[in-house]
């Protein structure tokens, strides 16, 4: 079953009196349960790409398909409703909340949801301790290392179960054991949950992870590899 | 409604993120709100005395007079209804007071000077109510009753007829024959008043000495009322209409003394502007802590909205910070005027002031009045006004590009 499909996209932003071609023809399909790195130099439209599968960025042409909804037709309000039920988002930085604590920012999604409270905090205590957090719930983001404030953003991105998890930079601002750790969760969603993980990054270590292999340059594919993964 | 409980927590967290910041605006809504209550209540005091001092005595809230009477005050234009049948018709309709009284235009005389003055024949028991003289704050004494031979009149004018208690004056007026009606008083009693201009332009004497100078019998010129409220006055006003002769006319206060009537409309729409006015210099300040609020956490709105909240809520979740904002402030300002408006219910001595004030036909002692509707007024204007200024940041922060929001610098 396809996870994302994008058929032709481009994008253009302009920079000064440049316009720089962020998505140039840009085609791509990734299966359910797919884990898929993007891999690009800065600028080479990993980002901009992402953010088009997400509906947080809306292409000048093309198509974008998540699941079998075309999404870079719909309405702010429906896109806004697609990202809250289908997709997790993991970003590089001010990733949270900063007035809420550490389990407040994992329920904010499940929240506005509409989940009951009950299920909300048993499933975010649960998945807090699952990301090495347990004892950390009633921390502010600022009372937290970068370390910590990442985990409790994949802990938000990946409570309510979606079925996508996009992810951009997620091992940025984090050390090597830590991106260890954060890689090792990520896969072991995807190979029990079958969550699709689209992860946008400069990171080695990351893409030893990754199943697909996607490298770009200056806003085009240059390489698509089926890999081990680590 | 679902995410309210969210919406509510986020918004009062944001406020106090910056609690530096919240403290001053909460500051200034504050004092704000407390000038607000506070003018309006010196105001609402000044009115409601002027009110009071101006027909609350005297005039009374419902009179009943001839229908010329009030352009021609003679005894030509009196009631002529007799005592006994008036008060057949009234002393048992259950009115909080009622009195029948003879007023027209005189002329005292002492053996110095002579004034023009409004000359009160009464009841002094049935118009105990009316009045704006303490019966027992008269030097000498005052009326004993309706047959009373003696008069009573106001200080001031004692100083300015050169008389005391114990000499005699005389009084002049007209009869219904339009022949002159005099005879001498002997002065009893120097009444006391708020106001030195009562002091001068009144003088009372017995009701049947009285009707006895002006040779008008039993009758007499102007019957009064009192309701519960000078501010509702109509079931008083059904009631007397539906029991005097339709000859007459009954006519409510506001009517027989425009100056106050007028007064007391154009004090509700003072009211509500000054309201306004304070608001306008608060709404700035307001207006401005929300830009800087939105302005200081765009990534962190456009990672809400990244996340799935949509746009109405952000803009649900900065209109409740406002709310929050201006509802605290609005506490602090009502408890800050009831805390200094209690202490001043004893009144305000403003007598620095006072022959301006008498010239507005105010005492020198002002007696705030705080009244709950003035109140609520204040609360629910600064509420509306608030939820409109907060509108445009609100508005600003729910249109932004999550994309562009996330990846704001700075």
């Amino acid at each position: 079953m396809t996870a994302v499909r994008c058929v032709d996209l481009c994008k253009t932003y302009r920079q000064g009196d440049q316009d720089i071609k962020a998505l140039d023809h840009v085609s791509i399909e990734i299966q359910q349960g797919g884990f898929v790195c993007l891999s690009a130099p800065s600028g080479g439209g990993k980002t901009t790409l992402l953010n088009a599968i997400g509906g947080l960025d809306i292409p000048d042409s093309g198509e974008v398909w998540i699941a079998d909804q075309r999404i870079d037709e719909m309405s702010k309000g429906e896109l806004a409703d697609l990202r809250l039920a289908s997709i997790g988002f993991v970003f590089q930085a001010y990733n949270l909340i900063p007035v809420l604590t550490a389990q407040e920012n994992v329920e904010f999604v499940m929240q506005v949801q509409g989940i009951p409270a009950a299920s909300r905090r048993e499933k975010s205590l649960a998945i807090l301790e699952e990301v090495g957090l347990k004892g950390l719930e009633s921390r502010r983001p600022a009372e937290m290392s970068g370390g910590q404030q990442q985990r409790v953003a994949v802990a938000r991105a990946i409570v309510s179960r979606p079925a996508l998890v996009l992810a951009d930079e997620p091992t940025a601002n984090l050390d090597s054991k830590t991106s260890d750790e954060l890689m090792a969760l990520f896969t072991e969603l995807n190979e029990h949950h079958n969550t699709t993980f689209v992860i946008a990054t400069h990171d080695q270590r990351v893409m030893g992870y990754a199943k697909r292999l996607v490298r770009m340059l200056d806003g085009r594919i240059v390489d698509d590899i089926e890999q081990h993964a680590a | 409604m679902r995410l309210l409980p969210v919406l509510v927590r986020l918004a009062w967290r944001y406020l106090w993120r910056n609690h530096r910041r919240t403290i001053i605006m909460l500051s200034a809504i504050s004092v704000g709100v407390w000038a607000m209550i506070f003018m309006t209540a010196l105001t609402r005091g000044m009115v409601d005395q002027m009110i009071k001092d101006g027909v609350s005595v005297l005039p009374g809230h419902v009179q009943v007079h001839h229908p010329l009477f009030l352009d021609d005050p003679s005894v030509s234009n009196r009631i002529t209804i007799g005592d006994a049948e008036l008060a057949r018709a009234f002393d048992t309709a259950g009115f909080k007071a009622w009195a029948s009284r003879v007023k027209v235009p005189a002329v005292i005389a002492s053996e110095r000077e002579s004034r023009g003055v409004t000359l009160l024949g009464i009841d002094p028991a049935a118009e105990r109510e009316f009045s704006f003289v303490s019966y027992d704050d008269v030097e000498g004494r005052f009326l004993e009753g309706a047959d009373d031979n003696g008069i009573v009149i106001g200080r001031e004018l004692a100083s300015k007829l050169e008389t005391e208690v114990g000499k005699r004056v005389v009084l002049m007026s007209q009869d219904p024959e339009n022949e002159i009606a005099d005879r001498g008083f002997r002065v009893v009693g120097l009444f006391k008043a708020n106001m030195p201009a009562f002091e001068e332009s009144y003088v009372f004497i017995g009701k049947q000495a009285a009707q006895k100078m002006l040779r008008i019998g039993d009758t007499t010129t102007e019957i009064v009322f009192l309701a519960d409220d000078y501010r509702n006055i109509e079931p008083t006003f059904k009631q007397v209409s539906a029991r005097v002769d339709s000859s007459l006319e009954v006519s409510r206060w506001y009517e027989v003394d425009t100056y106050l009537g007028t007064m007391l409309k154009v004090m509700d729409g003072f009211v509500l502007i000054w309201v306004i006015v304070i608001f306008l210099a608060l709404s700035f300040g307001l207006v401005n802590t929300l830009v800087m609020a939105v302005f200081e956490r765009v990534r962190e709105i456009g990672l809400m909205l990244a996340l799935g909240m949509k746009p109405a809520s952000i803009l649900g979740q900065i209109i409740i910070e406002s709310m929050l904002l201006l509802a605290v402030g609005l506490a602090i300002g009502d408890l800050l005027a009831w805390a200094t408006i209690q202490p001043l219910q004893g009144g305000i001595d403003i007598s620095a002031v006072a022959e301006g004030m008498e010239m507005m036909g105010a005492s020198s002692v002002l007696y705030p009045k705080l009244y709950l509707s003035d109140m609520i007024r204040a609360n629910v204007v600064v509420l509306i006004l608030g939820f409109l200024a907060s509108l445009s940041p609100a508005w600003r922060a729910s249109r932004y590009e999550p994309v562009e929001a996330i990846t704001k610098v700075g």
